[in-house]
């Protein structure tokens, strides 16, 4: 008798008979009705991957919806807080969208296609939203997440493993840049864009190309290494980058409960993405009034000491703790490439100054028995991780 | 041409115009621009056949609030005043009925209608009590707020334990199963039945249609009255009110958008392209009309847009006006009775059988009618020996399944004619003229979306704190210098001015404190 496989009532991505090849351990998650793995091999060498050669991740199952029509721009323009008049066709926005409140519903790229068409790429699902956002503009809104089938193909090789599969013009994209060209008769489209703070692109295609391009993408990664990696491989290099990541350093503020827990993108960090230059933009009128009053959180970067990850840990004021506890940690790891014990945290207005002290009560277990270290930690202002081949070009080959 | 004012209002309603004055007498500078050729909105008296006029909308005065006439020295000359409603029956036995009095019913009816009546009269003073108030908002810590609403928990217990009960488990239910526990009449209970659906898309046996029947009473306790002229001629005397304390009214300039410039109103600009400036727009027009269309989504946000977008608004009542060339025969009633207030509802069921169809977009084939007969004690409305008669048909849904036509319009004219003409055997022999009023054209004529009389459905979840939206139910729009002053505010419609007064106080205080 053989076991049957047991349906789960997830989706495939076009990848997914690639990833299946490769797959020798068998975890995988659902992410927004598809499946996705957690790791193929080994999360840690996926992760090195990342940071030493190219790692390719699936990134299929990102919502993507298609925003065209006369009025596409006056209504990203409305949608998000950023100032997308500036963000010509050809280049990708990353943008926070928020409620009346100011609260952020999500983050995301916006890729401006085409002169007045638009695709904007997130975590969550936002179809309600956006059609309400659309009362009153002459847009239309198709969700487009299973018509696109997307690569991430992200460090120091990808450029050259890139140019070797003879993407004309590769040489000449700058971060946030996009292009479009003919892959096999359909139109490939590339973005500099990335999740893992690295040098790093993007490849969207119909999904009937979709194995197509991974092949050929792998034989031309061969000389200078390339693996298919899983999320928490990307996970680390995630917060390496200091990025924020939903369910993590905010929740969707359309599906937060409780009053207080949402995050204002002050709150986040993302100041520089509001601009209060615009007349209007949803939670404009609270985020001026947040500007006026101040911020009840912040988010910190944190190096902290010791090796220990302060997964869930308490952040206190001083090394005391108890009555000074002025936070939580978000998002931490130990960090293979800068050697630190880093962490995303949100601490209450005024702490969290860049350069701060602060303590970060960690809990850790040896075998079965459970210890507690109060480990000081340092605000840093600038993500943990950011290599200059990010930001060159034509980046060089490795 | 650009003109410059403190304070433009957009809409020259009976709430724009009370609002203006208000505004006016604490010294501002007001600009009113009105899109129709008089002012009033649906509160006008106009000319529908030759020789014949009538209130073309409203037509009963009974919601006037007392505030509102104190405040600007307003005296409307009464037609007729303490009307009676009279149920009219088939066969000449009617039921008639006015503030505490019934007649025509059984003396156990007669004594639970006066209960019924005070209890209800009760409530009703209790609600007018805040519909002469800008609602609290809820979760703030605003002293004027937290009082209002300390003060009305505190006035629903004053009423006494059993009281209070009372009030609250009637507030949200139905009418009709209140009335059948305590009537025996069918032709009271449909005439009540009435009373609480009247320009509403509910039937008695919809949700808080109680709340919706003690509105109705909030005014004075539900006195109904013609006032001498029509109803034109209270927005008239605002009108003269208005101007007297220094308005500018200018009729038959329809607003095109209300202008925006860097994220806060800078004036209006109207269909000829003439813009007036002014910082401070106060809009009688009903909300959806006065965001979506005239400021744009644009320069509001989402969340509020959507609310906006979301209010239910589709009327059900249209407006029937006959010429005629004498009063018709109704058995039982004797001459004067022509003054009083009549409604075919023969009972609460018949009520809520001319509601079913509106759910799915048809009209009632067999309407409910309220009617009046103003020339009766009015001759400036008709030639001598002559009558208009003004009544009120429901239902007629707005988004009529296929739309309003020529043959939908008289295929319900020509039910409702065959309804009247079972108490009024000889009415289409005198019809001279006849005007029918859909929700079309109601929504076309008076510029109100949905052609729904209240601006907005008057049910519990827009009422109150909520009324348009959430967030938004103080008159004070989430745009600066923007604010609303028309029914679709708190309280609601019929002819009251508690809107515009309130809005008014609200705009002041706010100066104030800036």
């Amino acid at each position: 008798m053989t076991i049957q496989e047991v349906h789960q009532g997830r989706l495939r991505t076009p990848f997914y008979s690639r990833l299946a090849a490769l797959d020798t351990v068998n975890t995988w998650h659902e992410w927004k009705g598809y499946t996705s793995t957690d790791e193929l091999y080994c999360a840690e060498t996926e992760y090195f991957a990342i940071r030493n050669a190219t790692a390719v991740f699936d990134l299929t199952p990102m919502t993507k919806y298609r925003i065209a029509g006369p009025d596409a721009l006056p209504y990203i323009d409305r949608l998000v807080t950023r100032d997308m008049t500036k963000v010509r066709p050809g280049r990708v926005a990353y943008a926070v969208w928020c409620d009346d409140q100011g609260q952020v519903i999500d983050d995301g790229t916006i890729f401006h296609l085409r002169d007045g068409e638009y695709r904007l790429c997130s975590q969550e699902r936002h179809f309600a939203w956006l059609n309400a956002a659309a009362i009153g503009f002459d847009v239309t809104i198709t969700e487009e997440t299973a018509e696109v089938a997307a690569l991430a193909v992200q460090g120091p090789t990808s450029f050259s493993i890139l140019s070797r599969m003879g993407l004309a013009g590769l040489a000449e994209l700058k971060p946030f840049d996009l292009m479009h060209v003919d892959f096999e008769g359909v139109e490939l489209m590339v973005s500099r864009t990335g999740f893992t703070g690295d040098l790093g692109y993007e490849l969207w295609i119909a999904p009937e190309k979709a194995e197509t391009l991974w092949d050929k993408l792998f034989a031309a990664g061969e000389v200078t290494g390339i693996r298919a990696i899983g999320t928490h491989a990307l996970e680390v290099a995630r917060i390496e980058a200091g990025y924020i990541a939903v369910y993590e350093e905010f929740l969707p503020a359309d599906e937060t409960v409780r009053t207080g827990r949402t995050r204002s993108p002050l709150e986040l960090g993302l100041n520089w993405l509001v601009d209060f230059k615009k007349a209007n933009f949803n939670g404009r009128r609270a985020l001026a009034e947040e500007m006026r009053r101040g911020s009840t959180w912040r988010l910190v970067r944190l190096d902290i000491a010791g090796n220990k990850a302060a997964h869930h840990s308490y952040v206190y004021a001083n090394e005391k703790g108890n009555k000074t506890e002025i936070g939580f940690i978000t998002s931490a790891v130990w960090s293979p490439v800068c050697k630190q014990n880093i962490a995303l945290g949100t601490v209450k207005m005024p702490h969290g100054k860049v350069g701060d002290n602060v303590w970060v009560e960690i809990y850790y277990q040896r075998e079965m028995h459970w210890s507690r270290v109060m480990a000081k930690a340092t605000v840093v202002g600038e993500p943990f991780w950011f290599p200059s081949r990010r930001g060159a070009t034509p980046p060089g080959p490795y | 041409m650009t003109d410059s004012y403190d304070i433009i209002v957009v809409g020259a309603g009976h709430n724009g115009l009370v609002c203006s004055a208000l505004l006016a007498k604490a010294g501002k500078k007001v600009l009113v621009l009105e899109a129709n050729d008089q002012v009033g909105g649906a509160a006008v008296t106009r000319e529908f056949a030759d020789g014949y006029s009538v209130s073309a909308c409203a037509h009963l005065l009974y919601q006037l609030q007392p505030s509102v006439c104190k405040d600007l020295g307003l005296k409307p000359k009464l037609a007729t005043s303490n009307m009676q409603t009279i149920a009219l029956s088939e066969d000449g036995r009617h039921v008639r009925y006015s503030g505490a009095s019934v007649a025509g019913v059984s003396d156990s009816d007669t004594r639970s209608y006066q209960a019924f009546h005070k209890r209800m009269a009760r409530y009703a003073d209790l609600l007018n009590t805040y519909l002469n108030k800008a609602p609290p908002r809820l979760g703030t810590t605003d002293f004027r707020d937290l009082s209002t609403l300390a003060r009305l928990g505190f006035d629903i217990r004053r009423l006494g334990k059993e009281e209070m009960r009372e009030f609250l488990r009637l507030i949200g239910m139905n009418i009709h199963d209140e009335l059948d526990e305590r009537f025996e009449s069918p032709l009271l209970k449909g005439a009540l039945s009435l009373d609480a659906v009247l320009g509403t898309h509910l039937g008695p046996r919809s949700p808080n249609t109680i709340m919706t029947y003690l509105y109705r009473l909030a005014g004075d306790h539900g006195r109904l009255a013609v006032p001498k002229g029509g109803m034109g001629s209270v927005s008239d005397g605002l009108a003269s009110v208005a101007r007297a304390a220094g308005v500018t009214i200018r009729t038959g300039m329809p607003v095109a958008r209300i202008i925006v410039e860097n994220g806060r109103v800078g004036g209006v600009e109207t269909t000829a392209g003439e813009r007036f400036e002014s910082l401070t727009v106060v809009s009688n027009a009903d909300p959806k009309r006065t965001i979506l269309d005239l400021v744009g989504a644009r320069h509001v946000e989402t969340g509020f847009t959507r609310r906006i977008d979301h209010i239910r608004m589709r009327g059900n009542a249209a407006k029937l006006h006959l010429a005629l060339t004498g009063l018709p025969r109704i058995d039982g009633l004797s001459k004067k009775d022509f003054a009083e207030r009549l409604v075919i509802a023969p009972d609460e069921h018949y009520v809520e059988r001319a509601f079913n169809p509106a759910k799915y977009g048809e009209c009632s084939p067999e309407p409910v009618v309220e009617l009046t007969f103003p020339s009766f004690r009015d001759e400036s409305l008709a030639p001598t020996g002559q009558h208009v008669m003004s009544a009120v048909l429901q239902y007629a849904p707005y988004q009529l399944a296929g739309g309003w036509n020529d043959d939908a319009r008289n295929a319900f004219l020509d039910s409702a004619i065959a309804v009247i003409a079972r108490y009024m055997p000889d009415i289409e022999s005198r019809i001279v003229a006849s005007e029918l009023l859909t929700p079309a054209d109601i929504e076309r004529e008076f510029h109100i979306t949905g052609g729904h009389w209240h601006h907005g459905e008057l049910s519990l979840d827009q009422f109150l704190f909520v009324r348009p939206v959430c967030g938004s139910a103080q008159y004070r729009m989430p745009l600066d210098g923007l604010y609303l002053c028309g029914a679709g505010t708190h309280p609601g419609g019929g002819v009251s001015g508690a809107a515009g007064r309130n809005a008014a106080r609200t705009i002041l205080r706010r100066e104030r404190a800036a």
